[in-house]
């Protein structure tokens, strides 16, 4: 790792505005919040692939990854963030090194030239170079080719030199807020400006979850200024600086971003969800209330209290239906842990049963909050082995698990229904309206016959009377041409 | 579950229907040596040769009568022998199947009695067999003809036996498939009868006949099909099996002359479907196992169901087809949780149409699936291949299942049944899914455009 990037990651590991970093020992907080990886029993992604679905939801932009083919060809093309317009983001760009590029050393010169390439076929508004592991390593001043081409092709390139050795996915997401800090927020102003003008970071528009919300934003007048990266424009990270409110969407990891932003534009900023009924209230009430902070009219406060007490009996009403169909369900959770929490609540208020939840990368702070919802710590898990969630589905422990994808075939081989609640999820859950859809997905899921039929033993492991006996077989076998007369075995 | 309705009105659009007397060809072309004659004008014939000829893609040894204005007055005997004789000389049939058609079945013969005078009188006609069936193009649809044509081949050719002296083959099994089943359908059925250690008849037999092989010679009459000593033979069967609630029929006087029992499966796709059918031979093989490949199969079936219903569970499809293939394939789909919001077919004699998972079920035309999927918010649509009108003015996909399929390659390779067809058909319709993604724009939420300041000014390529 160069010393820059050093610098950096330790830079990133301190985040003053994390609590949990904030209730570590000095020596702790030195350790960085990334657990080391175990060979042999590690799993999720890289630093690279962090930065790159951070950022790959900005859709004019093109996303060029320096690398061998791997990175790239192995990854692009697999994520549901959607777009209002440009469809560029989709386009799978790499430098696809050879081994004679590597050993000549002309990594930088094909980036230049590819950079070259992008601009005058594509026009984008800005190229994102991405770095990585073996880039990295065999030494591509990926920045200075960055700034050369900037200086040439009158397209900014932006270098996100965020190789994957680095760490965890966790810790590229946190490096690519701090890419675009450095790079990209303030490099352009806003055509106007108003009262009501909001960042939202660390929303990736993942099935259009960003568009279940924004109608109830435009009602209430609040603008999405800038957006990290829910079908963003270039325009919208550049002008990011300009925004009265950042809300920070169920994502620790870009809260370095977000304390950057208040402490030197003035811009400051709330955590918040979308997932759930009550959560979503909580987010529109305390982006109102900054935002009157700030300056805006006082009677957004009110305006804001009739949309929630109209979005959410009208919610209910919608959910009311499914009632009969979900209730005594037994749902087991396994998710990253707080961010489900008011969908669990929501999903408790339909008579549906949280039997179990993983609490993996949940703070003490979520712990009581599981606590507090479930009566009791008896059904946390910290980890749980496939073969140890395999057995627990297939004793019925649980109607359907809720999961993200990893877990998807354990479900599926115990023959339990599983709901998709992580990113690459196809169906959007946001908001009221999500809630719904989420509802609608679990009671399409658990009750389908398909789960009945699929359970049902084989005729061959039913009891069955006894049949009778069958004379042996007659005459020639038809496959294999072999005689089935006893005769024919005497004679040879 | 369903009720059958029937619409009031004059009109037909955009028929569903093919008329009996080509059913009743297709069934007579799964005799060996055989040839379909129909008794009728020349371009009855004609349209069902090129129907056939066109979904097959084979040449269709189907011959008419040519009745003229005179003939049809005077009755058509004499066409009929004139007919046999030539069909003789020229391609030297061992089968002859005589298909009525709605003008002589208007204006009324007794075929049957004038051709056993025929038969009787004519000893040059002697190696060969010929079997008639009533087969009006007014009554009934594909469905029914096949049915008719199997029920007079039995009536004609299987012998009355003695069950006291009749040497039972206890390992033999009849197999009477419906008209929807195509070969490679049939090809899938022998092979789970065959991995139980029994024997197979199948009547008819289209997997030998018009799988799309190329022949060595020239035949003039079917290219193969069910042996025609292997027939009376049926009688002899341990069992015999119906597949479609329209072989009910056919079936039960096969069992009638062999003293047999008999079963019919209403449908073999779905697991549980094909889980009756693999009991019911594992009853006659005496065996309280199944073979591995079967086991295999239904494990895979197993995998294809969890993996296929993400894509089916909730669709809303609309189904137009013969009732039996109409039955077979929504009733699988119900039970992967997908929703027939409209279901059309084309004959009220089939008990089968009130088992369809639809609340109603119009015997009607195309048309009324095309209005049917429009009201109900289809996302695709199963029919044959004229559905494709439907299909392009919904602007949805079209599955193509049933008779005629003229603008596909391959329609006799396609199977569905057994836990290999079943694995097949599910994955079928969650790629059509697949392959028509919904992609989610604001203005399905209600949600504003993005304003115009943010786009960037310069145009880009657009990749999709």
């Amino acid at each position: 790792m160069s010393d820059a990037l050093k610098t950096t990651v330790q830079e990133a590991f301190s985040e003053p505005a994390c609590a949990a970093n904030r209730a570590k020992t000095a020596a702790d907080r030195k350790k960085g919040c990334s657990k080391p990886l175990t060979p042999g029993a590690a799993a999720g992604g890289c630093a690279f692939d962090g930065a790159k679905i951070t950022l790959q939801p900005i859709v004019d932009v093109a996303h060029l990854v320096h690398a061998p083919l791997a990175c790239e060809g192995n990854a692009w093309d697999n994520r549901g963030s959607a777009s209002s317009g440009p469809m560029l983001y989709k386009t799978g760009f790499t430098t696809d090194l050879t081994e004679l590029d590597i050993v000549m050393g002309k990594g930088e010169k094909k980036l230049y030239a590819a950079i070259r390439e992008i601009v005058e076929r594509h026009h984008p508004p800005a190229v994102f170079v991405y770095a990585t592991c073996v880039t990295a390593m065999i030494g591509d001043d990926i920045e200075a080719v960055c700034k050369a081409a900037t200086a040439a092709f009158g397209t900014p390139a932006i270098p996100v030199t965020v190789p994957g050795y680095a760490g965890s996915k966790n810790l590229g997401c946190k490096l690519a807020g701090e890419m675009m800090f450095r790079h990209v927020i303030g490099t352009m102003e806003p055509e106007r400006t108003t009262d009501c003008d909001i960042n939202i970071i660390g929303d990736y528009n993942l099935s259009g979850e960003l568009w279940q919300i924004k109608p109830l934003l435009d009602r209430l007048g609040i603008r999405i200024l800038g957006s990290l990266a829910a079908d963003a424009r270039y325009k919208q990270v550049a002008v990011m600086h300009r925004a009265r409110v950042s809300m920070l969407v169920c994502a620790h990891a870009l809260i370095g971003l977000a304390r950057k932003l208040e402490e030197d534009h003035g811009i400051p900023f709330f955590e918040g969800s979308f997932y759930g009924i009550a959560d979503t209230s909580e987010a529109l009430r305390t982006m109102c209330r900054m935002l009157v902070e700030r300056g805006a009219a006082p009677d957004l406060l009110d305006r804001c209290e009739a949309l929630i007490a109209e979005e959410e009996a009208k919610v209910r009403a919608e959910l009311e239906p499914y009632r009969a169909r979900v209730q005594g369900k037994r749902v087991l959770l396994y998710t990253g842990g707080h961010k489900s929490w008011s969908v669990v609540s929501a999903l408790q208020e339909l008579g549906v049963e949280v039997v179990g939840t993983s609490v993996r990368k949940a703070t003490d702070n979520d712990k009581a909050k599981v606590v507090e919802i479930m009566g009791t710590d008896a059904h946390m898990y910290e980890n749980m082995a496939p073969r140890e969630m395999y057995a627990t589905l297939r004793a019925s422990g649980a109607d359907i698990l809720m999961s993200g994808a990893r877990s998807q075939f354990v479900a599926l081989k115990a023959r339990v229904p599983w709901i998709d609640v992580n990113q690459e999820k196809h169906e959007p859950y946001a908001g009221y309206m999500g809630m719904v859809d989420l509802v609608r997905a679990i009671d399409r899921s658990v009750n389908n016959p398909m789960w009945a039929d699929v359970r049902r033993p084989a005729p061959w492991d039913e009891p069955r009377a006894f049949a009778g006996i069958r004379p042996a077989p007659k005459g020639r076998c038809p496959v294999s041409g072999l005689s089935n007369d006893p005769k024919d075995f005497e004679d040879c | 579950m369903a009720e059958l309705i029937r619409p009031r009105r004059a009109l037909s659009t955009n028929p569903l229907k093919s008329s009996a007397p080509l059913g009743a060809a297709m069934a007579f072309l799964g005799i060996e040596r055989g040839i379909p004659l129909f008794h009728g004008a020349q371009g009855c014939a004609a349209f069902a040769m090129v129907h056939m000829v066109r979904h097959f893609r084979e040449a269709i040894p189907l011959q008419t009568t040519a009745m003229n204005e005179v003939t049809t007055i005077l009755g058509g005997a004499d066409q009929i022998e004139e007919a046999i004789g030539n069909l003789m000389k020229r391609a030297s049939p061992r089968f002859i199947g005589i298909a009525s058609t709605a003008l002589t079945e208007t204006r009324g013969e007794d075929i049957a009695g004038e051709l056993a005078d025929i038969m009787a009188r004519r000893p040059d006609f002697a190696g060969l067999k010929v079997v008639y069936a009533s087969t009006p193009d007014f009554e009934g649809a594909l469905e029914d003809g096949w049915s008719r044509a199997v029920t007079a081949i039995i009536d004609a050719l299987v012998p009355d036996v003695d069950p006291m002296f009749c040497d039972r083959d206890l390992r033999q099994v009849n197999i009477l498939p419906a008209a929807y089943l195509t070969p490679a359908e049939i090809d899938e059925i022998v092979r789970m009868i065959r991995a139980f250690g029994l024997k197979p008849i199948v009547l008819p037999d289209l997997s030998a006949s018009l799988d799309g092989h190329l022949a060595e010679d020239w035949s003039g009459a079917s290219l193969g099909g069910t042996a025609l000593d292997e027939i009376p033979a049926m009688a002899r069967s341990a069992v015999t099996f119906a597949i479609g609630e329209s072989m009910r029929a056919p079936a039960n006087l096969l069992a009638e002359r062999g003293h047999m029992a008999v079963q019919v499966f209403p449908a073999l796709t779905g697991l549980k479907a094909v889980d009756a059918f693999v009991s019911a031979l594992m009853r006659v093989a005496g065996t309280d196992d199944a073979p591995p490949a079967i086991r295999r199969d239904r494990a895979r079936a197993q995998d294809a169901m969890l993996d296929a219903h993400f894509q089916i569970g909730g669709l809303k499809y609309a189904i137009a087809a013969d009732p039996d293939l109409a039955y077979a394939l929504s009733s699988a789909l119900a039970g992967m949780g997908a929703e027939a919001v409209s279901a059309v077919t084309t004959s009220a004699a089939n008990p089968i149409v009130g088992a369809i998972p639809c609340t109603q079920v119009l015997l009607g035309d195309l048309g009324d699936l095309e209005e049917g999927a429009r009201a109900g918010g289809a996302r695709l649509l199963i029919s044959h291949a004229h559905g494709r009108h439907a299909a392009h003015a919904l602007g949805l996909p079209l599955l193509r299942a049933g008779f005629p399929v003229n603008d596909r390659l391959g329609p006799q390779d396609v199977c569905r049944v057994g836990y290999r067809g079943t694995r097949a058909f599910f994955f079928e319709v969650a790629n059509v899914v697949l392959a028509h993604p919904h992609h989610p724009a604001p203005e399905d939420f209600g949600a504003a455009p993005i304003e115009r300041e943010f786009e960037h000014d310069r145009p880009q390529t657009a990749p999709h």
